[in-house]
């Protein structure tokens, strides 16, 4: 049997990791951790040219590939930023080279587990993998050691463990639905199956069994009022773990999401999955809106930030129909790329001033201005200026709200403007105050965090049409 | 007749998991904690290995196994020497009395009888009850999670939670993956047993108190 491309985005993590646990040295540690991540992305953009055939347990389709290709590519441009973030780390001793290779070996495997959870067919196995990705994130999150960063990992343990186990008591009840139907064994189980046979599901457990699926997953989201690990394990972390955190694992769980509620849109007599998502959504928005105000940690900031953004995405999806899903997709790879190229700039911008802390980080624009001036921008993306891709992103989710439900719509504008009020009053000070601190040149990596930059930028102006078909493609399979 | 059997065997042991689950949500030492959740674990692998034999599944004996050697000895055995080498507090600290939380317990219990056996009509007697047994198994051990203090119990409530989903997943007849996601369970939990330990959360906080954790907070100053 020859190796396919499906194969090979799985292989390849997943042998980088061994290798990567067994190398003493950072520095080549790092580099293989970026050639491993780089393959990677290129053996998933070949699934565009060559789909591979899909069976029981993987499983290759439009919608998924779009979530494989941005999860590849900001794996690798975080590995990147990594390798320069990690060499910092280790000058000042905040890591040793031993949990160096620790974090290398895990990095590989969360991109594996994440992987895996995109590509299975199975919803066992994708329960599995979302489990083994939350896992190798929580020992990432603790990797420093200190007070907040074991009780961030901890509280993340817990919650995550919660939300897990609801998803698979969720999981369990979809196949106790599919059972009568399609039989016991293996195929009640695999999602392509499902789909196809689900109008035939007792619709009452369905109901049940998504109400579970949606608490669960809904907490690896970072759905509100299920949140409250995202902001500590994200704040406290190293940050390109927080970059991957924000920029992939939210969206991976909300893909299993999704997937689930494509099996209740075949079903005749459920209840709509749609308005429960639209609820949750706009409280998150609302919710993390106003919490941006009080926030003194430039990290855990941005991570209710995400909270808003992933509660954007939730409502997008939520309201359904080609519009709003096209919508939701836009904007969900609008954000992973800001979101971690912020997190790219934020990282930096703590390890220059040696704070995470809003207070004492002053005149970023003065004291470095390309880390400043890069941070700046990428703020002006996530709060939704135009021109660049999230206000297109976003003005697409209103517009098509408001033809449809004008008081949601006037709810979620109302939401995004108090986000945008809040970012910008906190972000004010740290650029344009009175230069304060260390201004010591870094030896930091711009490449990733302006390659992001330019890809939101060039979003907003211009879309590629193939782009637009392959989006509009995906939101019809959507529903 | 034999039919008769297998039903009032298994629903027996259901039942008994959830009696254990109610004794645990009363305990106020931690080792007696650790003695009702081994308990716990010793009716789960009863329920499993019956579901096995009743099944004609070999493959659950695996589960049935892990049930009986991890759970019921090597995680309750372990944690005991957690706490008396980390020297942790062994009375446990409730949030909530515990009247309030045996009421609360009853409740969550009639809840879940009545979602589970109102929406489950077309499926099996044995499913049925066992899904609503377990689910009952499931609420508990949340409950247990919310209403206790020390991170020890916590995690107690957490394991107990986890044998409900067991329980679920090996009642759904035939259903594939069984054995790994018990397994993948085993993980989590090992993972977690050995955090409290690794991560020398003795060592750091003068508890293994979460509200002491929480002093800690980011912002919180």
């Amino acid at each position: 049997m020859t190796v396919d491309a499906l194969a090979a985005i799985l292989l390849i993590p997943a042998v980088a990791a061994a290798i990567l646990a067994l190398m003493p040295d950072y520095r080549i540690t790092a580099l293989l951790n970026v050639v491993a991540a780089l393959l990677t992305f290129v053996t998933a953009l070949s699934l565009f040219v060559v789909e591979p055939v899909s069976g029981q347990y993987l499983l290759v389709d439009d919608l998924n590939k779009v979530f494989v290709v941005l999860t590849t590519f900001v794996g690798f441009t975080t590995s990147v930023f990594s390798a320069s973030y990690i060499g910092h780390e280790i000058e000042t001793g905040r890591l040793t080279p031993a949990f160096v290779r620790f974090y290398h070996a895990m990095y590989q495997t969360l991109m594996f587990a994440m992987n895996v959870a995109l590509v299975a067919n199975n919803i066992g196995l994708m329960w599995v993998a979302v489990e083994v990705a939350t896992l190798t994130t929580v020992l990432m999150v603790g990797i420093y050691r200190t007070h907040e960063a074991l009780e961030a990992a901890w509280k993340y343990f817990i919650l995550g463990s919660v939300g897990i186990a609801l998803a698979l008591f969720g999981t369990i009840l979809v196949y106790m639905a599919a059972r009568p139907v399609i039989g016991e064994g293996l195929d009640a189980m695999v999602w392509s199956v499902l789909v196809t046979r689900a109008s035939e599901f007792d619709p009452a457990l369905l109901n049940v069994a998504f109400v579970f699926l949606l608490l669960g997953y809904g907490t690896k989201v970072g759905l509100a009022p299920l949140h409250a690990w995202l902001p500590d394990a994200h704040a406290e972390g190293p940050t390109p773990i927080s970059a991957v955190l924000s920029g992939l694992l939210l969206n991976v769980a909300l893909y299993a999401l999704l997937r689930f509620k494509m099996i209740l849109a075949v079903s005749v007599g459920t209840i709509a999955p749609g308005p429960l998502m639209v609820v949750m959504g706009l409280i998150s928005v609302i919710f993390a809106s106003l919490m941006l105000y009080r926030r003194r940690d430039i990290k855990r900031m941005f991570a209710y930030s995400s909270i808003e953004h992933m509660g954007i995405i939730v409502f997008a999806f939520g309201m359904g129909g080609p519009l709003a899903n096209f919508a939701g997709l836009l904007h969900m790879s609008m954000h992973s790329l800001t979101k971690s190229a912020i997190f790219f700039a934020v990282g930096h911008i703590a390890q220059v001033k040696g704070t995470q802390k809003i207070g004492e980080i002053s005149g970023l624009t003065v004291t470095n201005p390309l880390l400043g001036w890069g941070l700046m921008l990428g703020v002006v993306a996530i709060v939704g200026l135009p021109p660049l891709g999230i206000f297109m992103s976003e003005f697409l989710v209103v517009s098509s709200t408001f033809a449809r439900a004008p008081w949601l719509a006037v709810i979620l504008v109302l939401g995004i403007l108090i986000a945008l009020g809040g970012l910008l009053m906190r972000i004010n000070g740290v650029m344009f105050g009175a230069p304060e601190g260390a201004s010591k040149p870094t030896e930091a990596s711009y490449m990733p965090m302006f390659t992001h930059l330019a890809l939101v930028l060039m979003a907003g102006v211009y879309l590629p049409s193939a782009l637009v078909a392959g989006f509009q493609n995906v939101a019809r399979l959507l529903g | 007749m034999q039919h008769g059997l297998e039903f009032d065997v298994a629903h027996l042991l259901a039942g008994s998991l959830v009696l254990a689950s109610f004794m645990m949500l009363y305990q106020d030492r931690l080792y007696a904690l650790l003695n009702v959740y081994a308990l716990h674990a010793v009716v789960l692998a009863l329920s499993v290995a019956w579901q096995a034999f009743v099944q004609d599944a070999p493959h659950l004996y695996v589960t049935a196994l892990i049930a009986l050697v991890f759970k019921a000895i090597i995680i309750p055995v372990s944690l005991h020497r957690i706490i008396v080498r980390l020297g942790i507090h062994r009375e446990i600290e409730t949030a909530v009395g515990v009247g309030l939380t045996m009421m609360a317990g009853i409740g969550l219990v009639a809840l879940s009888m009545v979602v589970m056996l109102r929406v489950t009509p077309g499926a099996d007697a044995l499913a049925r009850e066992d899904l609503a047994f377990a689910l009952s198994v499931v609420l508990l051990g949340l409950l247990i999670m919310v209403t206790r203090r020390n991170a020890v119990s916590q995690v107690v409530g957490f394991m107990s939670l986890e044998n409900g989903l067991v329980l679920a997943a090996t009642g759904a007849k035939g259903m594939p993956l069984v054995v790994e996601i018990s397994v993948a369970f085993s993980v989590l939990i090992a993972f977690i047993v050995i955090g409290i330990f690794l991560f020398r959360i003795r060592e750091r906080f003068d508890s293994v108190d979460v509200q002491a954790l929480d002093r800690f907070r980011g912002e919180r100053r």
